[in-house]
C-alpha cells in the first residue's frame, strides 16, 4: 500500500471518526442498558405482510426522511457555504402538489402516481431554484434567502390544497410508507439507498463533486479554472429539491394523509445538525455525504434511545441537546487539533520509550 | 346648474344614509389565519356563514396570524365606529389598552375560542371551549367501557397549551386515583402536535414490548400517527381490535375512521361559536339584558357504536372530498 493512499484513507476516516465514535458509544450504551435493544424480529402487519421489527430497524426506518434531506443539504452546504432552512416547508409544498395532482387525475395507480411524483419533483426543484437564484446570482446569504420560503412555504401548500388534511389510501403508498408485499425490510430504507446510489453515480461519472468542493473553497479560483460557480450552486439546490420531494412522499405515505402543517416539520434543523455531526464544514468546501447519513442515524438513534429509556416528554429535548453539544464540540476543529497533538505526543513518547529500551 | 349639483349631492347623501341604515349591525371580526388548522378553517367559515347581510349584519372580517396585526385591525374598527368587535386573540396579553378604548367608544367586545388575560369587565362575553371538560368527557366514556384494566399510551399535545393541560388533566387524575388505570407510556407530539413524533413514540413502545390497550392521543393527527405504527406492527385496533383508539378535534376524516370502526372515540373541540354570539347580539339589539362572562360551548364525544353519517356532516371539520383512493 502506497504511503499516499494510506494518508488519503486516514484523512477520509478522520472526518468520520467522531461520528463513528459517537455511534459506537450510543450502541455500546444501549447494549449495556438493555441487550435486547438490538434484537430483530419478524411481525405480520395488518395488511398480512411480514415486516422486520425491533429498535434497530425502527431507527434506520424512521431516519430515512432525515437522511435523504441531509444528503441534499450537504451539497448545498458544500457549494454555497450556507444552509437551506426551507426544506420542511418546501416539502409540504411538494406533498400538496402531489396530492392535488393525484386528486385531479381521479385516484392513484401506477401511471398517475409516476406522473404526479415527477411533476411534484419538478415544482419542488423550481422552488429550490428560486432559493438557488437568490443565493448564487444575487449572492444573498443562504439562511436569509431561504428564510422567505421557510416562513411562507406552508401557507403556499395550504393554498394549493385548501383542505387541512387530505386522506390517501392506496396500495402503492402503503408499499412506500411501510413495506412492499413479500419484502420484510421497510421501503423507506430502500429509498435512502436509492438516493445515495443516484448521488454516488453522479459523482462517479461526473466531476460535480470536485467542482462543488472547489466552488465552496474558493469561488474566484474555481471560476478562473473554468468552473461556473453559479451553475454549480444552482445544481446543488436542484439535487436538494429532488431529495426533499422524495422525503415528502415518504412522509405522506407513512401516515396515509397530508398535513401541510406537520409534514417534515422542524426537519431543517435536524438536517443541518446531521451535516454538522457528519464532520462537514458548515462554511462550505470539502464534504462527505456518508458523514451526513451517519449523522442522521445518530440523531434518530439518540431519539429512540431516549424514548426507550422512558425519559419524560418534558426532558427529551434537553437531553438530546446535551448529547448533541458534546458530539459537535468533540468534532470541532479546536478539539480535533488538541486530540491530534495529544495523539502525536503519545506516539512519539512510545517511540522514544522504545528507543530507550 | 348649481341647483342640479346641490340636488344630486343631496340625493347621494340621502341614499348613502339610507344604505347605511339598511346595512345592519356593524361588526368587526378579528380571527386567526384559516391556514392554521382544520379547526380554524371551520371557525372562520362558521363566522362567515352567520354574520351575513341576510342575517342583518354589516360585518368586516380580518384574519391575521400575529398579535400586532390583530391589534391594528381592532384599532381601525374602533376608528370606523363599529358596534361590536369579535376577537379570537393570537396572544392572550397586550389587549388592555385597545379594549379600554373600545369600551370608551361604546363598542361591545365578544371573545370567541380563546380568552384574553384582562379584566372581565372589558368584554361583554366570551364563548370558549372547555378543555378540561373535553378531557372529562373522554375519560368518562373510557370508564363506561368497564374494562378490567386500563393500560394507556398517552400522547400529549404541545406541553403547556390550554388544550393539552385540559385534555391531560382528567386522565392523569383518573390514573392517579384508580388502581387498574395506568399510563404505560407518556410522550408528546411537541409544539406542532407532530403525528410523525407520535408514530416514533408508539414505535418505541412497541419495540420495547410494552403492553397497552388504549391510545389516548390529544388530537386526530397524532392518533393517526400512532395507528400507522400499530398497523406496521400488526396490532389490531378500533372496534373488535386489541387497542382502543381515542382522538380529539373531530376532523371529518377522523370521524370517518370512527364510523368505519378503525378508531373508537373522537372528542369534539367545537369551532362553532358564531350562533351563540349572534343570539347574544340580537338580544342586546332588542334591548334585552344578557348574561355575559365566560360561556362554554357545548362539546360532545363520538363513539364508534353510535356515530352516524349526519354527525360527521354536522360536527366534522374540514372536508371529505379530498379523500384519494385507488379506484
Amino acid at each position: 500500500m502506497s504511503n499516499g493512499f494510506k494518508k488519503k484513507m486516514a484523512s477520509e476516516l478522520s472526518q468520520l471518526l467522531i461520528p463513528l465514535i459517537a455511534l459506537g458509544i450510543l450502541i455500546l450504551f444501549n447494549l449495556i442498558r438493555d441487550p435486547r435493544f438490538f434484537s430483530i424480529g419478524v411481525a405480520v402487519n395488518n395488511d398480512g405482510n411480514s415486516v422486520l421489527t425491533g429498535n434497530l430497524i425502527s431507527i434506520i426506518d424512521s431516519a430515512s426522511e432525515l437522511a435523504i434531506i441531509a444528503m441534499g443539504m450537504t451539497l448545498v452546504t458544500a457549494a454555497c457555504g450556507g444552509q437551506d432552512i426551507s426544506v420542511g416547508a418546501v416539502g409540504a409544498i411538494s406533498g400538496a402538489v402531489f396530492v392535488k395532482l393525484v386528486q385531479a387525475m381521479g385516484g392513484i395507480n401506477a401511471g398517475t402516481f409516476a406522473a404526479a411524483m415527477l411533476l411534484a419533483i419538478l415544482v419542488t426543484v423550481c422552488f429550490k431554484l428560486f432559493n438557488g437564484t437568490l443565493v448564487a446570482v444575487f449572492r444573498i446569504q443562504p439562511m436569509i434567502a431561504t428564510l422567505i420560503l421557510y416562513s411562507c412555504g406552508r401557507s403556499i401548500a395550504y393554498w394549493i390544497n385548501g383542505d387541512a388534511t387530505p386522506q390517501l389510501t392506496s396500495p402503492i403508498l402503503t408499499a412506500i410508507g411501510m413495506t412492499i408485499p413479500g419484502v420484510p425490510v421497510p421501503t423507506p430504507i430502500f429509498c435512502v439507498l436509492l438516493v445515495s446510489l443516484l448521488l454516488a453515480l453522479i459523482f462517479r461519472f461526473t466531476n460535480i463533486s470536485l467542482y462543488t468542493q472547489s466552488v465552496g473553497i474558493n469561488q474566484g479560483a474555481a471560476r478562473l479554472n473554468g468552473i461556473n460557480p453559479i451553475l454549480i450552486k444552482l445544481l446543488s439546490f436542484v439535487l436538494l429539491g429532488v431529495c426533499v420531494s422524495v422525503a415528502s412522499l415518504i412522509g405522506i405515505s407513512r401516515l396515509g394523509q397530508l398535513n401541510h402543517k406537520t409534514l417534515l416539520v422542524d426537519i431543517e434543523m435536524d438536517a443541518i445538525l446531521a451535516v454538522a455531526i457528519g464532520g462537514n464544514n458548515l462554511g462550505g468546501g470539502k464534504f462527505k455525504i456518508s458523514g451526513s447519513i451517519l449523522g442522521a442515524y445518530i440523531i434518530q438513534m439518540l431519539t429512540t434511545t431516549l424514548y426507550a429509556m422512558k425519559v419524560s416528554p418534558v426532558n427529551v429535548k434537553a437531553y438530546k441537546a446535551i448529547v448533541i453539544i458534546i458530539i459537535v464540540i468533540a468534532g470541532s476543529p479546536v478539539v480535533k487539533e488538541k486530540l491530534r497533538a495529544i495523539w502525536k505526543r503519545l506516539k512519539t513518547g512510545r517511540v522514544a520509550r522504545k528507543e530507550v529500551a | 346648474m348649481k341647483k342640479i349639483l346641490v340636488l344630486a349631492l343631496a340625493l347621494i347623501m340621502a341614499l348613502s344614509a339610507m344604505t347605511a341604515m339598511a346595512e345592519g349591525i356593524k361588526v368587526g371580526i378579528i380571527n386567526l389565519d384559516p391556514a392554521e388548522s382544520g379547526y380554524r378553517q371551520a371557525n372562520v367559515q362558521n363566522l362567515n356563514e352567520v354574520f351575513t347581510a341576510e342575517n342583518g349584519y354589516d360585518a368586516t372580517f380580518v384574519t391575521a396570524p400575529t398579535a400586532d396585526k390583530q391589534l391594528e385591525a381592532a384599532n381601525s374598527f374602533i376608528t370606523e365606529g363599529v358596534q361590536y368587535i369579535l376577537v379570537s386573540a393570537a396572544e392572550a396579553t397586550g389587549w388592555d389598552e385597545v379594549l379600554e378604548a373600545a369600551q370608551e367608544a361604546g363598542i361591545k367586545v365578544f371573545l370567541f375560542d380563546r380568552l384574553i388575560d384582562c379584566d372581565p369587565s372589558l368584554y361583554t362575553a366570551a364563548v370558549v371551549s372547555d378543555m378540561p371538560k373535553e378531557g372529562e368527557t373522554a375519560v368518562a366514556w373510557l370508564e363506561s367501557l368497564g374494562l378490567e384494566e386500563y393500560k394507556i399510551l398517552h400522547i400529549q399535545g404541545q406541553l403547556g397549551s390550554a388544550a393539552q393541560i385540559g385534555r391531560s388533566g382528567a386522565l392523569t387524575e383518573k390514573c392517579d386515583a384508580e388502581e387498574n388505570w395506568t399510563i404505560v407510556r407518556e410522550g408528546t407530539g411537541g409544539d406542532s402536535w407532530d403525528p410523525n413524533e407520535a408514530r416514533n413514540i408508539a414505535q418505541a413502545a412497541i419495540d420495547a414490548g410494552e403492553d397497552f390497550n388504549i391510545v389516548y392521543a390529544e388530537n386526530d393527527g397524532m392518533a393517526a400517527g400512532v395507528v400507522a405504527a400499530l398497523d406496521k406492527a400488526g396490532i389490531t385496533h378500533g372496534v373488535d381490535g386489541d387497542v382502543i383508539i381515542m382522538g380529539f378535534d373531530c376532523n371529518k376524516w377522523a370521524l370517518k375512521k370512527v364510523l368505519d370502526g378503525e378508531w373508537n372515540y373522537d372528542g369534539q373541540c367545537s369551532p362553532f361559536q358564531a350562533a351563540k354570539i349572534d343570539e347574544m347580539i340580537k338580544a342586546l339589539e332588542a334591548g334585552e339584558e344578557i348574561e355575559g362572562g365566560i360561556i362554554y360551548n357545548d362539546e360532545k364525544g363520538f363513539d364508534a357504536a353510535t356515530i352516524t353519517e349526519e354527525d360527521i356532516e354536522t360536527y366534522g371539520l374540514g372536508s371529505l372530498e379530498d379523500e384519494v383512493t385507488l379506484d
